[in-house]
């Protein structure tokens, strides 16, 4: 193959000069590391927002793979100007690999069946990266003896996809996150064909191209500032743990995510339980509860549409029956008819000892006339002012009459290490409702250290006879839990009203802090 | 940027007057929605020349009560209340209740009109009395009354959109000048000064009702000059510290502060010691349907005395008696009976008053502003950057004064739709052309105007709107205007003769729950004395 073939025997492929030469090798080695980090990503992606990784990352690295040979096999109807098209191509890659990554997080709550979406997108991007190659090799054809040249572009190739994957899981993913990744790669796919468009003005007329290459790289730049608030927008990337369902009811986005073992469960992207060790934490709801009743006969259970405290309440045969109020329907549905998550509650919403009602706990309680010997109350944390209203002297006050004269309530009460004015508030608001309040806390590894506050009419009594067969309450740790050092220490806080919401607004003050 | 001249932008496009409405006037609704108000095809019968005489049997009852809004309902409770029973209560409109009236629709009940009453003051004992009598005071705590928690406004109570975010209270916080600051801590002293004010005769400066405040001249000389001029000579020109002193006068008076008296612009702030045990002397009381729980609850007080689609058309004397001869018209049938009474409370606007009951008024002093009031229903609750949703949410860039969450105070759970109540007081402009373009312009180009304030505070809210109604109150207000403490015709209505007396807020000059409903109690007891019947005075 002649090195100095002239121009005109092949119109659309202008003989390249030096520079060009350089560009076009360096693009190379960005274009099969970008090509890799797309791969990389949508297989990553994929396994994190539909769990299962090996069959993820299997399907999508086979979907892109069969997708570089069809762009392969496609690059022959390129019968002129091959520049042209390779640096058209490159601006096509970096508008859909830069936004591939921040695109499939927004589109997963959006789209009915995210997997379309994925595969087309693995799809268009592998047709795309399976042009570059060939085209490159055929660009280049004039500059290189062949032989040299399958060398030099494979070589680059295959060094860009070892850089990639080294990058990837060691610098991209935990330091940029994977929306930045995507739009770094992006911005660098763009870089070649702008390169690549400035050093052909002289003889080319690249007016539009450069044009809309640039119009992409602006859009990856606004996308790379605008990360964060992206990432907000698309909840799921904030998980940590592949998301295996979500939904938004009227009332609450649930999100369940599955690591390995490790189910949990997300309202309004507050943690509610792990799997791994949500029995201390539904232990310490409702034992110390239950067992200081002689009879706990009727249970309420307010919140707690997951099932757990339920749980643990059915399996005390005293029990003859538990009401369940809570807000949302959807909750219920899900951990009473999906199979895997009514075993983690052991069937209890099914129960026919058990009554669950939908309704709004703080009008509902205002309407029931029941008599209850023990009260569970479990709802999300006071992170805002229509929660907050859960956690009132007024709703407590109706709570207590709910409350049989002998009979026994408990309080989630939020982390008394982290916010101890909050939860300290809690014992003031039911003290306030004319109750007596105990705190109480127990290590939750999921949350930390975690508070409950239990209150009766009269006295609580010291020590409770705990039933055998539980994994975390002993009777010496349960005695233990009331103990609190200094920096959990009961201090003077305001009662949580109505009209004042002193809690929701200790509780924004003292995790804020701790959160930074 | 000032507010002020923000808020001068956003008046060019939002009320450019009469022109615009008549620009817009033929537009389409681009929402379901209705355009609602009070009756004045009924009222405006009373300017009629000819209406029909009475007919049939001259039916004899011992008080006659004309006008079913607030101070009415006080006077039929306050008779009620004093075992008193024979007595009419009449009332033009369809439904008792006058600004108070509420609408409702399957998302919430909404107010059309007046909406909360802010804890009462140790003088109000009537008004006190009967928030015991309906179970919103509940008992005791160290002496002060205890007021139900339920029928207090919940936190978050009110938010301030103020150089893009939302903040917390209504008082601007940061971005002000030291200057500004100085300013605004100067007024909230001198307010803090009269508030604890008392006059030569022993009575505080200013008292809620206002007929209680001293009439020591060092305060009652305020009334000479307006509550803009007052702001001038004090210093107290910072234009923050301006529109929001604006916003309140408009807000309780429907007037700007330049036609309002200083002393009613200072009584706004002056006068409110809101006596409640555990702090909440500075709350307010209120409900997804406004002041209509107050209404309906004086309503439920009445047994069958409540004579609605019924007004009074004439009050003289009677020839026969010491009594006075009402004719009363039925709209419904159009009929006109005759009542004979041995006295008459006229619980109607003075201007209505002047009309049917010549002999027994004055003419003079009142005027009154007009508003608007829409209820804006929407799919989800607005957001916005900074504090979350509150009960009462202001702009500082909008001409109107916001709007109220109609659900704040029964939802447990936030998220879903709600009522929102929009309020403007057309207050730039004359009243009487004012109520021109409010019975011309069509209900499309109100909406426009309200989806277009409320999209300008709340752009989350575009697509979430799903009806707009819209409610125009011809004479929402009585205007505070200077002088009015000194106004002939308004002391002359407020002194009542027997056997007729008048009972309405507008013998007050300020129209607010407290004064209707203490106008209309000294009412009714100056009736019971006259007709000998004992009681114990609540006033």
């Amino acid at each position: 193959m002649d090195d100095h073939a002239p121009a005109a025997s092949e119109p659309g492929a202008p003989q390249a000069p030096a520079p060009l030469a350089v560009i076009l090798l360096v693009s190379v080695l960005v274009v099969a590391t970008c090509g890799l980090i797309y791969e990389l990503l949508a297989g990553t992606l994929a396994s994190y927002l539909l769990g299962d990784s090996v069959t993820q990352f299997s399907t999508v690295i086979g979907t892109y793979l069969f997708a570089m040979g069809v762009g392969s096999w496609l690059s022959r109807h390129v019968h002129r100007r091959e520049l042209a098209v390779f640096v058209r191509v490159e601006i096509l890659i970096a508008a859909l690999g830069g936004w591939s990554a921040a695109g499939l997080f927004l589109l997963f709550p959006l789209v009915g069946d995210f997997r379309i979406a994925l595969y087309a997108l693995v799809l268009s991007i592998g047709v795309l990266v399976g042009l570059e190659i060939p085209l490159l090799i055929r660009i280049l054809r004039h500059r290189f003896a062949f032989r040299e040249l399958v060398s030099n572009v494979l070589t680059y190739d295959y060094v860009g996809a070892l850089i990639a994957s080294l990058l990837f899981p060691l610098v991209l993913v935990p330091q940029l996150g994977m929306i930045r990744t995507g739009f770094v790669f992006g911005l660098a796919n763009v870089a070649v064909a702008i390169a690549l468009l400035v050093a052909l003005r002289r003889q080319e007329r690249v007016g539009a191209d450069l044009a809309a290459a640039l119009l992409v790289a602006a859009s990856l730049l606004a996308g790379l500032a605008m990360a964060d608030r992206l990432q907000r927008w698309s909840e799921i990337a904030f998980y940590n743990e592949p998301v295996i369902y979500a939904r938004s009811t009227p009332y609450q986005r649930i999100v369940l995510t599955r690591r390995n073992a490790d189910l949990r469960l997300y309202l309004n992207g507050n943690l509610q339980f792990s799997t791994r060790d949500e029995y201390r934490y539904h232990e310490a709801l409702v034992w110390p509860v239950l067992t200081r009743v002689a009879q706990p006969r009727r249970v309420l259970i307010l919140g707690g549409g997951d099932g757990l405290a339920a749980r643990e309440v059915l399996r005390d045969a005293r029990v003859g029956h538990v009401t369940l109020v809570d807000l949302d329907p959807e909750m219920a549905r899900l951990f009473r008819d999906t199979p895997q998550l009514a075993q983690l509650n052991g069937g209890a919403l099914a129960s026919p000892r058990l009554t669950l009602v939908n309704a709004d706990a703080f009008r509902w309680v205002r309407t029931e006339q029941g008599r209850y010997d023990a009260i569970l109350v479990d709802f999300p944390d006071p992170t805002e002012f229509s929660l907050g209203k859960l956690y009132t002297e007024s709703f407590y006050r109706e709570v207590a009459r709910l409350l049989a004269p002998q009979g026994m309530m408990t309080v989630q009460s939020t982390s008394p290490l982290v916010a101890p004015r909050s939860f300290w508030t809690v014992a003031s608001t039911l003290e306030a409702a004319g109750l007596q309040a105990r705190g109480y806390h127990a290590y939750v590894p999921s949350f930390g250290e975690w508070g409950f506050t239990m209150a009766a009419h009269g006295p609580i009594a010291a020590a409770a006879p705990l039933p055998p067969g539980l994994r975390f309450l002993t009777p010496a740790s349960e005695r233990a839990m009331f103990d609190f050092p200094p920096d959990m220490a009961r201090r003077p806080t305001p009662v949580n009203r109505l009209d004042n919401q002193a809690l929701v607004r200790s509780f924004a003050e003292e995790w804020g802090r701790y959160d930074g | 940027m000032t507010a002020e001249t923000t808020r001068r932008a956003v008046l060019g496009g939002a009320l450019a007057g009469s022109a615009a409405a008549l620009l817009e006037g033929c537009g389409e609704p681009q929402w379901p929605g209705t355009l609602g108000g009070a009756d004045w095809q009924r009222g405006h019968l009373l300017r009629a020349a000819t209406l029909p005489a009475a007919t049939g049997p001259v039916e004899e009852v011992g008080v006659l009560i004309a006008g079913g809004g607030v101070a009415g309902l006080a006077t039929g409770w306050r008779l009620a209340e004093a075992g008193w029973t024979d007595f009419r209560l009449l009332e033009l409109e369809d439904r008792a209740g006058g600004n108070a009236r509420s609408g409702r629709n399957a998302v919430s009940a909404y107010p059309l009109g007046a909406h909360y009453l802010p804890v009462p003051n140790r003088e109000a004992r009537a008004l006190r009395h009967m928030l015991e009598r309906l179970g919103m005071i509940v008992g005791e705590e160290d002496g002060a009354p205890l007021y139900d928690p339920y029928q207090l406004c919940a936190d978050l109570e009110e938010r301030l959109l103020w150089r893009g975010g939302w903040q917390e209270g209504l008082v601007p916080q940061g971005g002000l000048s030291a200057a500004d600051r100085a300013q605004w801590t100067r007024f909230q002293a001198t307010m803090a000064d009269f508030r604890s004010a008392v006059g030569q005769d022993g009575r505080p400066a200013f008292a809620l009702p206002m007929a209680l405040s001293s009439s020591d001249p060092r305060f009652r000389a305020l009334d000479a000059q307006s509550f803009a001029q007052w702001l001038d000579r004090q210093g107290l020109t910072a234009p923050t510290l301006r529109a929001h002193l604006r916003y309140c006068c408009r807000d309780d008076y429907g007037t700007e502060p330049e036609q309002v008296s200083a002393w009613a612009g200072i009584h706004y702030f002056a006068a409110r010691r809101g006596w409640a045990a555990r702090g909440d002397g500075d709350r307010e009381l209120t409900w997804p349907e406004g002041n209509d729980r107050l209404a309906r609850a004086m309503a439920e007080r009445l047994t069958g005395q409540l004579r609605t689609g019924h007004s009074l058309i004439r009050l003289t004397r009677d020839p026969a008696g010491p009594g006075v001869l009402g004719d009363v018209l039925d709209h419904a049938r159009n009929t006109v009976r005759r009542i004979r009474a041995r006295a008459a409370v006229l619980a109607m606007p003075h201007f209505v008053a002047r009309r049917v009951a010549a002999d027994f008024t004055a003419p003079g002093g009142f005027s009154y502003s007009p508003w608007v009031v829409a209820n804006v229903t929407v799919r989800r609750p607005p957001g916005g950057k900074g504090v979350p949703l509150a009960w009462d949410n202001v702009s500082t860039a909008s001409e109107s004064l916001g709007y109220v969450v109609a659900t704040h105070q029964s939802a447990g759970a936030a998220g879903g739709p709600t009522v929102l109540t929009w309020y403007l007081p057309l207050s730039r402009e004359d009243p009487a052309q004012v109520r021109k373009l409010l019975l011309t312009r069509s209900l499309g180009a109100w909406q426009r105007q309200v989806a277009a304030d409320l999209l300008a505070m709340n752009p989350d809210l575009d697509g979430a709107i799903e009806r707009i109604d819209v409610w125009r109150w011809g004479h929402a207000m009585v205007r505070p205007t200077p002088g009015f403490l000194t106004d002939p015709a308004r002391l002359d209505a407020a002194a009542g003769r027997a056997p007729v007396w008048f009972a309405h807020s507008d013998l007050s000059g300020l129209s607010l729950f407290e004064e209707a409903h203490y106008r209309g109690v000294i009412a009714a007891e100056a009736a019971l004395a006259h007709c000998g019947h004992p009681f114990e005075s609540l006033a």
